[in-house]
């Protein structure tokens, strides 16, 4: 778990890799010798509106061969796959989340493949699109940004946000939604970026800043785009193709992608001993394939195709990552570091932010208020009194160096001698807590001061 | 006899997979050894604490809220001669199914800070109402969910109330509110503790309303989230299934007390339940104004589905901006086989259920066998079970083991049927058991008296004197079942063994699915109605026999 992202960085040569050369010798002799035929079976996230025109494009580019989807969210479907490891019946995963290929990944359960498909990049921004080591195939990209309800925000008179920053404006306490990071590995991206691209401190600021200003933190991806689509919560902090296929099925919404932004691949991986090898490498080749690729341009799907050449198909206005328009080709952004405190991350903004969501709002509102005040009549010691309540706000329980060091991350994989994740928990959340009534007794004395 | 193959039922498909999952609770996890550590974590942390009492306070308001909805509808449908009394019975049964994901959307479009609700009052008045948020909120949609379990319980044990007794008390010369509130709900008393004791435990363990209101200050999503995080074997998480297993089978034990050393039982069966009344013009009108407004209340959420199911877009507006029927015939064209499958899923679950819960409550009211309150415990703690947990369980018990066919038994359907089964078997279990209370075994004792075998006893004279609770026990499980989705979702292995709550799941993970979505929810809610009605019918021209 903890090493997630070093998919990304230089391959790391374990045990597991030398394991899983014996199957892919012999998974390349059986391809050799089978051709593509029969049921092949798909776990997979995507919704019906995504695999159904693969599923038909496919089966009738392959007569004789029937896709078998078995839609599970992305936690159910780790797990099916773990649990049913002893008598494999499935093909192929096929997902988002990069976490949930890295966790199959770790415990051995996946095969090798490498597709020999041409005109694919390495990388999309700073991501190598496939898994160095050839388990996991990148097949589409996706950045994230953020969303908003146009009735929404005519309606309550909201400007239309550019940036995070803009986010923690005072005009938008309250209308902000977010999936927590422990729940969606595509947030917990976006965190990371941010961390990195801003540094640890300032970073942890900006999130703190825009996430004073939320209405929820959903446990569930989707649950962001259901909001703002039905003009419950006025802007969401999503996944691109959440808000072109809601676009796409005609909501009234909008999509921008900040500066600092990142995209990332969505990923496919044949699963260890599948029942029809064949029939997987044949539907990875097909997503890979011109024509798979273009599926990806329907309007009910909207992902960003690897193969840059696709792109001269899309329609005015496609997003397009290979020319530099969305995302950050110059952040670096380093995979060994964002490893290994991964779950620490999570742990921190679900601890210091999503069980104090309360009184950090109760803080940043009275922050907002006095702000605007300040706006018409301007007083420097109020203004000093502000700084402080935001510094208060931005303070972490631990500094960059602790949270990747071994104490730390110890304590999240169940280390002998290291803290339980429990304690810490615990511990990071009353700091949390303390920092923000001790912001809010700052905001309401610079209100006095303010007069 | 009886009480083994139960026992075994119970071990094999609740007890054992449990614990294969949740034993983590008890490990220490560098070494594997037993430890109490993880329980002392929890003891000690503010945010876990702090759910509990909110738990807490949730559940017993929600308790409250559902009994005020429930207790009219009840009394003047059974109490009194009422037009439509089936079919307010039927409709108040409808707000347990609740589509998973449908029914929150439609939730959210009608009462949310801006759903139509708060668009028009802001409009009209310009206040804005929080039905939806924080931990009231939570009570809001929980009463409206659950009040079925009361309202089905007690009207159920209002009718198998003697009409003698409340003949005699008449006689002397008792009437009006005093005779409701010292003769018929005190005899009615078993039928309100199944109910209130069913939305206790209920609310106390649900995660989906809490989850869909982002309160995540609960211990039931407290464990959830812990358990789903992916790739984390946090302990926490299933130290809080452990804490909410062990809470659930102690409440139980406490409702047990309210209605410990009283008999519920009548010996007399005359009249076939209480004496209706005629209402006076006045009477007549407020019960049907009260009964009305009830209903649009708590049906609201289906009627917000409905609107969902035929609209084109529906965004921040108080009503759609069009209509169409093309989600109706999406639905039909790719999902006809999940209807099939739900019935016979539901139906299948629902009789076991039923089977099973008459057996226990049976062992536990007539036989004096040691651990038969122990099984009753055991099947209600199945309540405080998640569904991903009960689904892992399954996976990793059943898997190994294969069919004659070749197939592993973890993939052929009827597991599912069992997960249902199980997971719904206390709304049976405790509809049985307040149908069996009321029941005086003086009357099993004269039938043995007179020759009949125990198995003929129980067939020619408990289980028709039992017919309307048989018939909420089975109503409240096969409905649940119905929308099933946790546990569902976990053992689902091919589309086309899948039942409604999977199409619908699969529905709402795209934009362009939510009134598909939407019109599955309708039909899973006209299915369940109508399969509620038929049994309704079922049980009362039972009763009706019985008292010929």
């Amino acid at each position: 778990m903890r090493s997630k992202l070093e998919q990304a960085g230089q391959p790391m040569i374990g045990r597991r890799s030398l394991c899983a050369l014996v199957p892919l010798i012999a998974g390349a002799a059986q391809a050799q010798t089978a051709g593509a035929s029969g049921k092949v079976s798909v776990v997979t996230s995507f919704s019906n509106d995504v695999t159904g025109p693969f599923k038909r494009a496919f089966e009738a580019a392959h007569p004789g061969v029937t896709l078998d989807i078995q839609n599970r969210n992305t936690t159910a479907g780790v797990r099916f796959v773990q649990e049913t490891r002893a008598n494999n019946a499935v093909d192929l995963f096929w997902a988002s989340a990069p976490d949930a290929f890295e966790v199959l990944k770790t415990a051995g359960l996946l095969e090798v493949y490498r597709p020999n498909a041409q005109g694919i990049p390495e990388r999309i921004g700073p991501y190598t699109i496939n898994d160095p080591e050839g388990y996991v195939t990148g097949f589409a990209a996706s950045g994230y940004g953020i969303m908003w309800n146009e009735r929404y925000t005519r309606a309550n008179r909201l400007p239309d946000p550019k940036e995070w920053s803009d986010l923690a404006k005072p005009v938008y306490h309250d209308h902000v939604i977010i999936t927590a990071p422990s729940r969606s590995g595509t947030t917990h991206l976006t965190l990371e970026t941010i961390l990195q691209g801003e540094g640890w401190e300032k970073g942890w600021g900006t999130v703190k800043g825009f996430s004073g200003n939320l209405r929820q933190i959903t446990e569930r991806s989707f649950g962001v785009p259901d909001a703002v689509n039905s003009g419950q919560v006025g802007i969401g902090i999503v996944i691109d193709f959440f808000a072109f296929s809601a676009q796409g099925a005609g909501f009234p919404v909008k999509f921008v992608y900040p500066s600092v932004t990142t995209v990332v691949p969505a990923n496919i991986a044949i699963v260890k001993n599948p029942p029809n090898l064949a029939g997987a490498k044949a539907f990875i080749d097909f997503l890979l394939s011109t024509q798979g690729q273009e599926i990806l341009l329907e309007p009910t799907i909207r992902r960003l195709p690897v193969n840059p050449a696709v792109y001269a198909k899309a329609p005015a206005g496609y997003p397009n990552p290979f020319t530099g328009s969305i995302g950050m080709p110059s952040l670096r952004f380093d995979v060994v570091e964002s490893g290994k405190r991964y779950a620490v991350v999570d742990a921190l903004y679900d601890q210091t932010i999503g069980t104090n969501l309360d009184s950090l709002k109760r803080a940043t509102k009275a922050i907002g208020d006095v702000e605007t005040r300040l706006a018409r009549r301007d007083n420097s010691a109020a203004r000093a009194l502000l700084a402080e309540a935001r510094s208060l706000i931005s303070a972490m329980p631990i500094t960059e160096a602790e949270a990747s060091s071994d104490a730390v991350t110890g304590a999240f994989s169940g280390r002998a001698g290291s803290p339980r994740q429990a304690e810490l928990e615990q511990r990071w959340s009353a700091f949390a807590r303390e920092k923000y009534q001790a912001a809010a007794a700052k905001a309401a004395e610079a209100a006095k001061a303010a007069g | 006899m009886a009480f083994t193959l139960v026992a075994l039922f119970l071990l094999a498909f609740l007890v054992v997979p449990v614990l294969t999952v949740v034993t983590v609770a008890f490990q220490d996890r560098a070494s594997g050894s037993f430890t109490l550590a993880h329980f002392g974590d929890f003891l000690s942390n503010d945010l876990f604490r702090t759910s509990f009492l909110n738990s807490l306070y949730v559940s017993l308001m929600s308790v409250v809220v559902a009994s005020l909805i429930a207790l009219p509808l009840a009394y003047f449908t059974t109490r009194f001669e009422f037009r439509g009394a089936i079919l307010v019975q039927t409709l108040g049964v409808l707000p347990l199914i609740m589509p998973p994901f449908a029914g929150a959307v439609a939730m959210g479009l009608l009462f949310s800070r801006t759903g139509t609700v708060n668009l028009l009052l802001g409009d009209w008045l310009d206040i804005n109402i929080p039905f939806m948020e924080g931990l009231n909120g939570v009570i809001f949609v929980q009463s409206v969910h659950y009040f079925p379990f009361i309202l089905l319980n007690l009207v159920a044990s209002l009718k198998n109330i003697d009409r003698a007794m409340e003949e005699s008390a008449q006689n002397l010369g008792s009437h009006g509110f005093r005779l409701f509130r010292r003769i018929v709900l005190p005899l009615a008393m078993p039928g309100y503790v199944a109910g209130a004791s069913l939305v206790f435990i209920k609310v106390f363990d649900d995660l989906a309303t809490p989850l869909l209101l982002n309160v995540r200050e609960m211990l039931a999503p407290q464990a959830y989230l812990r358990i789903t995080s992916v790739g984390l074997e946090d302990p926490i998480g299933y130290v809080i299934s452990v804490v909410l297993i062990l809470f659930s089978v102690l409440s139980l034990w406490v409702s047990s007390l309210a209605l410990r050393g009283k008999d519920y039982a009548t010996v007399q069966r005359g009249g076939g339940g209480l004496a209706r009344r005629r209402m006076s013009r006045g009477q007549a009108v407020l019960a049907y104004a009260v009964i009305i407004l009830i209903l649009m209340l708590v049906l609201a959420p289906h009627f917000g589905l409905f609107l969902l199911s035929i609209a084109t877009i529906w965004s921040f507006a108080p009503l759609p901006d069009g209509y169409t029927l093309a989600h109706y015939t999406r639905v039909f064209a790719e999902s006809s086989q999940y209807i099939t499958n739900t019935l016979i899923y539901a139906g299948l679950a629902g009789l076991i259920d039923v089977i099973l819960g008459t057996t226990i409550a049976y062992l536990v009211l007539r036989t004096k066998l040691a651990g038969a309150r122990w099984l009753d415990y055991l099947a209600m703690s199945a309540l405080a079970v998640p569904g991903l947990v009960l689904g892992i369980g399954y996976l990793r018990t059943f898997f190994g083991v294969t069919l004659p066919g070749g197939t592993s038994l973890a993939a052929f359907w009827g597991i599912i049927v069992l997960a249902l089964a199980v997971r719904r078997l206390p709304y049976a279990l405790r509809a049985c058991t307040a149908a069996m209370q009321q029941i005086s075994a003086s009357l099993e004792e004269a039938a043995e008296n007179l020759g009949a075998r125990r198995l003929s006893v129980v067939r020619r004279i408990v289980l028709p004197l039992m017919a309307g609770g048989l018939a909420a026990g089975f109503i409240t499980s096969f409905a649940t079942a119905a929308v099933e989705l946790s546990a569902t979702l976990m053992l689902v292995q091919s589309s086309n063994d899948a039942p409604l709550a999977y199409g619908l799941y699969v529905f709402m993970q795209s934009p362009a699915g939510r009134g598909a979505g939407a019109a599955l929810g309708i039909v899973a809610v006209v299915i369940v109605g109508l399969s509620t009605l038929l049994s309704h019918l079922v049980a009362e021209r039972g009763g009706g026999r019985k008292s010929a």
